[in-house]
């Protein structure tokens, strides 16, 4: 047979039946699709994680209140009421490998200025918390150990907070009100990110610990004590010592388990990374069962069309076609209505990828080689599912006998 | 020699337990540039020995030697390259391909050769076949735009575009009308002139005697073969047409 005949009379035959055609490739589209979206999520659900522990600063180990949880990870943590301020004040003073120490606690408050609200966290620190996270100041000035030490009703505020309640005007100096309380905003802390996730983190303010405990919170415990080692290499140590101190600090037996959990920004790296992984399989292989669904819809059509096409077979095998020219016919067929499936799955998936990372404020998830990957494995499986799921259809179209394909009706 | 030559030629259907005996020995020559036509009854074995002529279906006995070679001892791909290199089919019921172009039907054995054409060689020679028919003018028609006797003609243009030796036409007019038939005929008469041999299955007498030998099969045998001088086509065509005009005149008239 003519080579460039295979892949013209495969057409063809596509274009006899393009409403079907059309049909049959939907199923491929969204299969594709799915797998496209989904592996760009995880993706970006994981570059994401990945991006906000980074935020947490260098050489920082957490300590968390509470026994340590299943997996060996608390995220967030904080329901327990074991860590005290003076924890932090003793991890900061006795262990000459911390640098800095901020017991934290957290609230959720609306903020009134003028006629003005807004619904924001409130963060307890130390003054050094900035330093730990290594988020510069804007303009103004963070808050000092003095103020600290006083409880002064001063705070530092995030763009969102500064975008939202002063609407983009200058709010050093201005007074906003919690609960009657009056604050002076005394520094503005610079943008963390463009995207929504970033303008999430910064919808803050930040006040001295004390004024958060005694004025705010109405807390004593820390929520999280933020401590900073001076370099990496002391990591291991300090977390020892931390140990070490605050099991003595808490008076526990030998035999008692420790009433708190210290980890360093990789174990909480590792274990969001561990679940976002677990997440994008899953969710690819749900895609991955569409995509075989898909390829049984393409099988099902291709079955159908041979006993319609018997007669067309029939002629074909007459007029000097043989067995393997038949085979590939259908076998191109499917495999192109596959293809023509995948490329629309792929734009589609993209499609979809970029509209939901962008309300979810992720990255970019397709770089260029990411794209060119996804486009290449797509296109390779589409053509894969195509041969699997069209082979047997043209197996048997390729075994027709002339005389009865010829009399069929 | 004869371009057919077919001996002791028989073919048994089994299915199950039951053998039905189709063909039960035939000797056959036909000359080159022949036109013969088979008649018989229906189920004396007609279909089953044109298919075995066109190298559709395998004699279950006997030797069938085609163009000096002895085909009955080839496998199915070189059988498929002598139907699409040899012979030509035409079918009663044309089986030409739906929502396709009348040009791309008659190209359909082209893209099944061995040969390699080229796609302009391909479709200039389809052109020429559908000029041959005389639907030069309908090459970019699908066939539910045709008439049946169009339709017919397609299904010959595509018999002849890759030049075969051989055209084998089993009831080509079973589903046409006389007027049509004749027309048919008549082309079959000028390919033949051309030096093409036919060979066509038909149970209308009338039909048979535009052929220049009438084969009649009966249960499997073949009970007579006669050679005759055949009518000519293009006469009774006219003869049709004169009669028709008179009638519509007298139609006028009264
Ligand atoms: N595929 C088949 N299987 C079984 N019997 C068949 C088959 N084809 C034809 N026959 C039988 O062979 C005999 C001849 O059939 P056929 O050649 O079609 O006759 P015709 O074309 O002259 O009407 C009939 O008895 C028919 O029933
Ligand atoms: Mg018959």
């Amino acid at each position: 047979m003519k080579v460039s005949a295979v892949p013209y009379v495969a057409l063809k035959a596509l274009r006899r039946n393009r409403m079907r055609t059309l049909l049959t490739a939907l199923g491929i589209v969204i299969g594709v699709a799915a797998v496209i979206t989904m592996v760009g999520l995880g993706q970006g659900a994981s570059s994401e994680v990945q991006e906000q522990v980074n935020r947490l600063g260098q050489n920082v180990v957490l300590v968390f209140p509470g026994a340590r949880q299943l997996g060996g990870v608390s995220i967030g943590g904080g329901s327990a009421n074991t860590l005290t301020i003076e924890d932090a004040h003793a991890i900061r003073d006795e262990i000459p490998e911390v640098v800095a120490a901020s017991p934290e606690v957290r609230s959720q408050r609306v903020l009134v200025y003028g006629n003005q609200n807004w619904h924001t966290r409130i963060y307890g620190q130390s003054a050094d918390y900035l330093q730990i996270r290594q988020w510069p100041i804007e303009s103004g000035r963070m808050f000092s150990d003095e103020d600290v030490e006083r409880a002064s009703l001063v705070a530092v505020v995030g763009q969102t907070v500064v975008d939202e309640l002063f609407e983009g005007s200058d709010p050093i100096g201005e007074t906003v009100r919690v609960r009657g309380l009056p604050i002076e905003i005394i520094g503005v802390l610079s943008r963390k990110g463009m995207s929504l996730m970033g303008s999430v983190q910064d919808d803050i303010m930040i006040v001295p610990y004390t004024t958060a405990f005694q004025r705010i919170s109405g807390r004593s415990h820390a929520m999280v004590i933020n401590v900073q080692v001076y370099d990496e290499q002391s990591m291991a140590i300090a977390q020892e010592k931390i140990t070490d101190l605050l099991r003595e600090r808490h008076r526990l037996a030998p035999y008692q388990e420790d009433d708190f959990t210290v980890q360093t920004q990789e174990d909480v790296a590792e274990a969001a990374t561990e679940t976002s992984r677990i997440m994008t399989w899953l969710l690819a292989s749900i895609a991955g069962v569409s995509l075989f669904v898909g390829g049984i819809g393409i099988m099902n059509v291709m079955l159908v069309s041979v006993t319609e096409r018997t007669r067309e077979v029939g002629l074909r095998l007459a007029v000097g076609a043989r067995s393997p020219d038949v085979l590939l016919q259908f076998l191109i067929e499917a495999v192109v209505l596959c293809l023509l499936g995948g490329i629309g799955g792929i734009l589609l998936g993209v499609l979809a990828t970029e509209v939901i990372a962008t309300y979810a404020g992720w990255p970019a998830l397709f770089s260029t080689e990411a794209m060119v990957v996804a486009v290449g494995v797509s296109a390779a499986v589409s053509a894969a599912v195509g041969v699997f799921f069209g082979f047997y259809p043209a197996w048997k179209a390729s075994r027709l006998d002339p005389i009865v394909a010829l009399r069929t009706e | 020699m004869a371009i057919v030559q077919l001996k002791g030629i028989t073919r048994v259907y089994k299915s199950g337990s039951l053998a039905v005996e189709a063909l039960r020995g035939i000797d056959l020559q036909i000359a080159e540039g022949n036109f013969v036509s088979i008649m018989g009854a229906s189920g004396s074995g007609k279909s089953t020995l044109m298919n075995i002529l066109g190298c559709l279906d395998k004699p279950t006995e006997g030797s069938y030697n085609l163009g000096g070679e002895d085909v009955s001892t080839f496998d199915k791909s070189r059988l498929a390259k002598i139907r699409n290199r040899m012979l030509g089919f035409v079918f009663q019921s044309f089986h030409l391909l739906p929502r396709t172009s009348a040009l791309e039907n008659v190209e359909l054995p082209l893209l099944y050769s061995d040969d390699n054409l080229s796609w302009k060689e391909i479709h200039k020679r389809a052109r020429e076949a559908l000029e041959i028919v005389g639907l030069g003018d309908r090459t970019d028609h699908n066939p539910n735009e045709l008439s049946g006797g169009q339709q017919q003609r397609v299904a010959i243009a595509r018999a002849l575009v890759s030049n075969p030796k051989i055209l084998l036409a089993d009831e080509p007019t079973g589903n046409l009308d006389s007027r049509t038939t004749l027309e048919i005929v008549e082309l079959f008469q000028k390919l033949n002139k051309g030096g093409l041999t036919i060979i066509m299955v038909t149970h209308e007498p009338d039909i048979a005697r535009f052929s220049n030998r009438i084969i009649t099969l009966r249960d499997g045998l073949m009970s007579s073969d006669k050679t005759i001088e055949p009518l000519n086509a293009l006469q009774a065509l006219e003869n049709w047409k004169d009669e028709e005009k008179i009638q519509q005149e007298s139609e006028v008239q009264s």
